[in-house]
């Protein structure tokens, strides 16, 4: 399924490697970052309704 | 104007002002390389312009956050900045200073250091010049790095990261001069280029650093 | 629709990114993956450069975009210091990490793309160097943004600096030009395809940069967000201190 990549096959590779792997890496943390965001943010607006 | 001029001047030659660090700190950078690469004369001899720039900027940076932090520190900064002295030109003074009491000292030092390298002959006129050139940009973008970090506790890591960057054109067209002056080559790109650099820095970096310490300031 | 400054409303274009991101980044996925698995798969190799050339599909857009996040930073920190827009502040600092990635990305690639034709991992390239320059721009940006406790006076010292940092890295592209090719010297090893680009590479190309694009728009919205309601967190934590 994956072309002949011939003597570059290494360089090709571990190209998408690595940039597909950062892209993800960067994906994640940003979601996870706004979604605890949006818990801490949750929580202080409870904590403000209820004590006034 | 001259009374600030003087007044820093003093303070950065007074004990504990940094006058001589940046000069120690030149001699031994300078002293470590031939232990890192070899004694070998000619290795020495090539990269000599480049590693005394390298020095001469390096040391440069070690006193950049005395500029504003100190006067920061005891209120003086406040008291400056609401003078009838306008704050870019209290930052050009302050920039001259840093610069007689760091920079100056460096280029007077280069060729004595050189001699440890193995400078070639026709290479410390332009050494020289061209380190006379470019520390007044090292000084007035030291200055700004020193104005962006003012209020930061130990910002002397950030202050580095921040102007070092800031510091490659300088040191690319200074560097350059060294090193084609060293070989016989022509100076003439690099040195205008180098003096463009400078100029250019020097006369309208100020504005960006005053608008950034009255930032700081509020 | 009224005016863009509409969105500047940071409850506005809270509200907005909530209805738009979810589009924004299933398109984003379906570019990228489309413009990849195109490039890698469906594309013949390079005569010259042989199968590297697959190479292409990530090096040009995470170029083009490690510059372009950059200018879009200058532009929002402009809107900030003019207009004092705070989301335009936070989707600068946003987008910086974004554009971080995207450099070392670039970097990543052109090393690897070329160590077959340059014989060594990294060599100067003036390109290269440029982008090598831009990293640490990011770097100083991100940390400055990260030491200043306050939320306005970071917003402004952090814009100064990508004003500041644009005009420098100007001048440093001009000077590693000058540095690693003499004025008069002959052309760079230059990996840019400044020739034209086959069109059977070109479409592929064109999609990956288009998918890029869109996963950039997506991570500032995203993290844009995530900024307005950290710093809101900030604020209400501030008022309930002082109560």
């Amino acid at each position: 399924m994956i072309p002949d990549l011939g003597k570059y096959a290494g360089a090709v590779l571990s190209s998408y490697g690595a940039s597909l792997a950062l892209l993800a890496a960067l994906v994640a943390v940003s979601i996870w970052r706004s979604r605890r965001a949006l818990r801490a943010l949750r929580e202080v607006e409870e904590r403000v309704k209820r004590d006034g | 104007m001259i009374a600030l001029f003087i007044r820093d001047i003093r303070l950065a030659v007074r004990a504990g002002g940094g006058f001589g660090l940046g000069l120690a700190f030149f001699l031994i950078t300078v002293v470590l390389v031939p232990f890192a690469v070899g004694p070998e004369v000619a290795l020495l001899a090539k990269i000599a312009p480049g590693i005394l720039w390298i020095g001469a900027l390096l040391a440069c940076l070690l006193s950049l956050d005395r500029i504003f932090a100190l006067d920061r520190e005891d209120g003086s900064l406040d008291l400056l900045a609401t003078s009838p002295l306008p704050l870019e030109g209290v930052v050009a003074i302050k920039a001259l200073a840093h610069w007689v009491t760091t920079g100056l000292p460096l280029v007077i030092a280069a060729p004595v250091l050189g001699v440890l390298m193995s400078l070639p002959e026709e290479g410390y006129r332009w050494l020289v010049i061209s380190l006379l050139i470019g520390t007044p940009a090292l000084s007035t973008i030291g200055a700004f790095g020193a104005a962006l970090t003012v209020g930061i506790k130990r910002g002397g890591l950030l202050l580095s990261l921040l102007v070092l960057p800031l510091y490659v054109p300088t040191l690319i067209f200074g560097a350059e001069v060294a090193r084609a002056g060293a070989t016989g080559l022509a100076v003439e790109t690099p040195l205008v280029l180098l003096g463009a650099v400078t100029c250019v820095t020097v006369a309208l970096l100020p504005f960006a650093s005053a608008a950034v310490l009255r930032m700081n300031l509020r | 629709m009224g005016s863009i400054w509409e969105y500047a409303n940071p409850k506005k274009f809270t509200r907005t990114v909530d209805v738009v991101l979810p589009p924004v980044a299933v398109l984003a996925v379906l570019a990228l993956a489309g413009g990849l698995i195109w490039g890698f798969f469906f594309t013949p190799d390079d005569y010259k450069q042989g199968s590297t050339v697959k190479i292409i599909y990530l090096h040009v857009p995470s170029a083009l975009l490690a510059i372009n996040t950059w200018l879009m930073m200058l532009v929002a920190s402009l809107i900030w210091l003019i207009r004092r827009h705070h989301v335009s502040a936070l989707a600068a600092r946003a987008a910086a990490p974004v554009g971080a990635v995207m450099t070392v990305i670039a970097l990543l690639t052109g090393a690897i793309w070329g160590q077959p034709m340059w014989g060594t991992w990294w060599a100067w390239d003036p390109r290269l160097t440029s982008f090598l320059i831009l990293f640490l721009f990011y770097l100083g940006y991100i940390a400055l943004w990260a030491a200043i406790e306050n939320d306005d006076t970071a917003a402004d010292l952090t814009s100064i600096l990508c004003i500041v940092g644009s005009v420098f890295a100007l001048l440093s592209r001009y000077a590693v030009n000058f540095w690693n090719q003499g004025l008069h010297q002959g052309a760079s090893l230059s990996l840019d395809k400044e020739e034209n680009v086959a069109d059977v590479f070109y479409y592929p190309l064109l999609v990956s940069i288009g998918g890029f694009v869109l996963l950039f728009v997506a991570l500032v919205l995203l993290r844009t967000r995530t900024e307005i309601r950290a710093r809101r967190t900030r604020a209400l934590l501030a008022r309930e201190r002082m109560i």
